[in-house]
């Protein structure tokens, strides 16, 4: 493949692209991203391959591994199309079915179809499943349309264009109020207005500049940066690119964790076609601007994930934040002026330039422009990727997306923001979701994750559990946050552990002042909001672990116990056989009994009791009854006693 | 010995010189370096941080500050198979913590250590980023999503 020298050649070579391609000719898109993969995508595809072949249709049908569409509740994902077919739940016996049916008699399976939970209505395409009806797609809706690892995917779908029309109809300043109009925010966590970064970095001094696309992606949770350069990285080079000709930088880094191996194979493959095809390299599209990208793996650090932490790992050195009085878009790799984005800000610049800057600036709201996507996961019933437009509020995400909390539980609370954000109780569900009205919840917008909680999550423990992570992940440069967050952690260990004393909150909120506002970078200076806002909404609950010694939620396990109500026992066995700590005594038609002693919590008894029967019980705050005496536990059953 | 024997296999392969020579002198490279050795040898001999720091000219001591700031770095042999636990988020509040309890139970070993017998080594991450199949347990690479305390013995045995 020659190098493509103008943009009249890139539009020739994709008419070429298009020419050869027949929008009806069928074609099987099959998702293999990361999570369908781990529900055996791989062997689906393989049997609609064999299937493919036994029908002699090597011809007559296109298969297509694509990336994410978001839908990783129902994996494996397939959509036919011409007609947009969608089938959910896939698996690899159903391939004979889908060939012989769908392709070849034009027969929908309505068994794989997805069905409305309150409805029992059936959607054929993907358009009409409600998960997806009420997003807006505009930067993952690609990816169930292309093969990652195909160029010529991308160039079908009008790939390029956006950095054509930059590189030849304007100058670097223009590119620059585009963007600065759009109002672009980075949507990696803080953000920060995307123009005035780029400004500033291209207003520094210095010969050389960098420009970096993060995808460090750490906060547990969140997956739509990987989804992305996973399933449609050519949208990020491309983005990359735009920014690096208004920047005025001629070498840019991805920046991408090794946990993400199939996004570290398929941004190396983009960038080597984008380098064969000439958008990367020297003189891109005959324009005289030159751009190349490395590839740098991380080696597993959330800190390293920090925009100044992140430049000294590109050196080789320690992923360690520094002091910011000199931002990193003056100072960064180097010492020198580096532009870092995260991967979703990068992907949206080619929208903006192709549709302009007002069309972007009249989606969202007043503070926050564009779509956001969502990683909506936890105890909601539609797990998945969700992109929708800015100021959605947090229950259309929940309900209308997300179908609800699953088993009729109650919801109780969103968490928002990975581990820097904070807790949204039920009364904040309808506040509109953009960067501005999140921190004034005391959560933030961070990188989109949105984790829900329903009323078996503690929020005692929710608040532990972040403080773990971090005081694990914190780098120990400085104090506040070292030690700030090890000493939170164990006051709410204790709390959870029952050892929680009148005071402790209180001083969690102390500690939780200084860590804020002494620490040097972001880990540390909102290392504190899971607990404030735990506090905030939930105070009743720490006072009950302090107080009471119990756990609403029945989650802390040292203030827990699993009981059998004789009452309700019917001996039938189950919880016996399958408590992996042999800690049930009885037999047939003898009432189960728990040793308190061996019992290790894990819930198993509570879970396989059968719900007629619902004979386990859930014990806090109070001691557990002492079991029946031997004789009284033989149950005499009429039936079997003819 | 046995430590001793595993030392001499992985040095004694060529892969870790022609990793390092890929990069010779490339001193920015350092943390690439390390991924690579580690993967191709799953963890990294004091002697291939004595190779990596002379041919890159970095110090020994810069190279022990990344190998144990990192958590892709191990210091010390593993096990033959990979067992990894998932506590990210969606995990957690899907009772991870209870799924580890009994991995750990199972193997006798606490998270981030490795069975004496070198059979696995048990470690626990931050999200895998397939939350929807949580709590996920990952054995050499194979997902095991939805599980269960009860579960997680079935899945062990199968590996030897």
């Amino acid at each position: 493949m020659p190098g493509i020298n103008s943009p009249a050649e890139l539009e020739k070579l994709r008419k070429g692209i298009l020419s050869k391609r027949d929008p009806n000719k069928p074609c099987i898109a099959v998702c293999t991203g990361t999570g369908c993969l781990a529900l055996g995508a791989e062997k689906v595809v393989a049997a609609l391959k064999e299937e493919i072949k036994k029908h002699g249709l090597e011809d007559k049908v296109d298969i297509k591994e694509t990336g994410c569409p978001g839908f990783c509740e129902r994996g494996t994902v397939v959509v036919i199309y011409p007609e947009e077919i969608c089938y959910l739940q896939v698996q690899p016996e159903d391939a004979g079915e889908v060939i012989s049916q769908t392709i070849l008699t034009k027969k929908v399976i309505d068994r794989l179809l997805y069905v409305d939970p309150t409805t029992s209505e059936k959607a054929v395409r993907e358009s009409e499943i409600p998960f997806y009806k009420n997003q807006m797609r505009l930067l993952i809706g690609n990816n169930i349309k292309l093969d990652p690892k195909s160029i010529d995917d991308y160039l079908a779908l009008g790939g390029y264009s956006a950095l054509a029309k930059v590189l030849s109809q304007m100058t670097p300043e223009k590119v620059l109020d585009e963007v600065k109009k759009s109002n672009l925010r980075g949507r990696g966590g803080g953000g920060f207005p995307t123009g005035r970064k780029w400004e500033e970095c291209r207003n520094a001094p210095g010969e050389v500049r960098y420009v970096i696309v993060n995808a460090d992606e750490g906060d547990p949770g969140a997956f739509m940066d990987r989804a992305l350069l996973e399933g449609n990285p050519h949208s990020v080079l491309e983005g990359l690119s735009i920014g690096a000709y208004a920047i005025g930088s001629h070498e840019g880094y991805i920046y991408v964790r090794q946990e993400y191996p199939l996004a570290v194979e398929n941004v190396g493959i983009a960038i080597k076609q984008a380098e064969e095809y000439g958008f990367l390299g020297k003189n891109i599209l005959g324009s005289g601007f030159d751009f190349t990208v490395k590839v740098h793996r991380g080696a597993g650090a959330f800190v390293s994930g920090e925009s100044s932490a992140l430049m000294t790992a590109i050196e080789g050195r320690v992923g360690e934040p520094r002091p910011k009085y000199i931002h990193t878009a003056v100072k960064g790799v180097r010492d020198r002026p580096s532009c870092l984005n995260n991967v979703e800000t990068w992907a949206t610049v080619p929208l903006i330039i192709n549709k302009g800057a007002d069309w972007f600036a009249q989606l969202g709201t007043e503070g926050s422009k564009g779509t956001k996507i969502f990683s909506l996961v936890g105890k909601v019933n539609n797990t998945g990727l969700v992109e929708v437009p800015m100021g959605i509020t947090l229950r259309d995400i929940i309900y209308k997306l997300g179908g609800g909390i699953p088993g009729g539980k109650k919801f109780k609370a969103v968490q928002t923001g990975g581990p820097s954000g904070g807790c949204i109780p039920e009364e904040q569900l309808d506040m509109k979701v953009d960067f501005d009205e999140l921190a004034k919840a005391g959560s933030m917008m961070g990188s989109g994750g949105m984790i829900v909680m329903d009323e078996d999550t503690c929020m005692v423990d929710v608040a532990r559990y972040f403080l773990d992570f971090l005081s694990d992940e914190s780098c120990g440069k400085c104090i506040p946050c070292r030690e700030g967050i090890r000493q939170m952690l164990k006051v709410l260990t204790n709390i959870s552990k029952g050892k929680g004393r009148e005071g402790d909150i209180e001083l969690l909120e102390e500690l939780s002042q200084v860590t804020r506002d002494a620490s040097l970078c972001a880990l540390g200076r909102t290392a504190a909001n899971p607990v404030l806002s735990t506090i905030r909404y939930f105070r009743d609950e720490y006072e009950a672990h302090i107080k009471e010694k119990r756990c609403p939620a029945y989650v802390c396990k040292a203030l827990i116990s699993y009981y059998i109500d004789p009452e309700k026992c019917q001996a039938c066995m189950i919880c016996l056989r399958q408590c992996p700590a042999e800690a049930i005594a009885g037999g047939k038609n003898q009432i189960h009994v728990i040793d308190q002693e061996k019992c290790t919590k894990c819930r198993t008894c509570f879970e396989v009791c059968p719900p007629r029967f619902g004979a386990v019980k859930k014990i806090s705050g109070e001691p557990v009854p002492s079991p029946i005496p031997e004789e009284a536990r033989m149950i005499a059953r009429k039936s079997k006693e003819k | 010995m046995k430590e001793k024997k595993v030392r001499t296999a992985a040095t004694a392969n060529g892969k870790i010189d022609q990793i390092i020579d890929k990069y010779q002198g490339d001193a920015s490279a350092l943390i690439q370096v390390l991924l690579e050795i580690q993967r191709e040898n799953r963890w990294l001999p004091n002697e291939a941080l004595k190779k990596v720091s002379k041919k890159l000219e970095v110090p020994l001591n810069q190279i022990q500050h990344i190998a144990t700031f990192y958590k892709a770095f191990s210091l010390v042999p593993r096990g033959r198979h990979e067992v990894q636990l998932c506590l990210g988020t969606a995990c957690h509040v899907r009772g991870g913590p209870r799924i580890l309890d009994r991995v750990e139970e199972v193997l006798g070993i606490q998270a981030g250590q490795t069975t004496t017998d070198m059979k696995f080594t048990l470690e626990t991450v931050n999200c895998l980023g397939c939350c929807a199949l949580g709590p996920v347990m990952v054995v050499d690479g194979k997902y095991h999503g939805k599980i269960v305390p009860a579960k997680v013995e079935d899945v062990l045995k199968n590996y030897d």
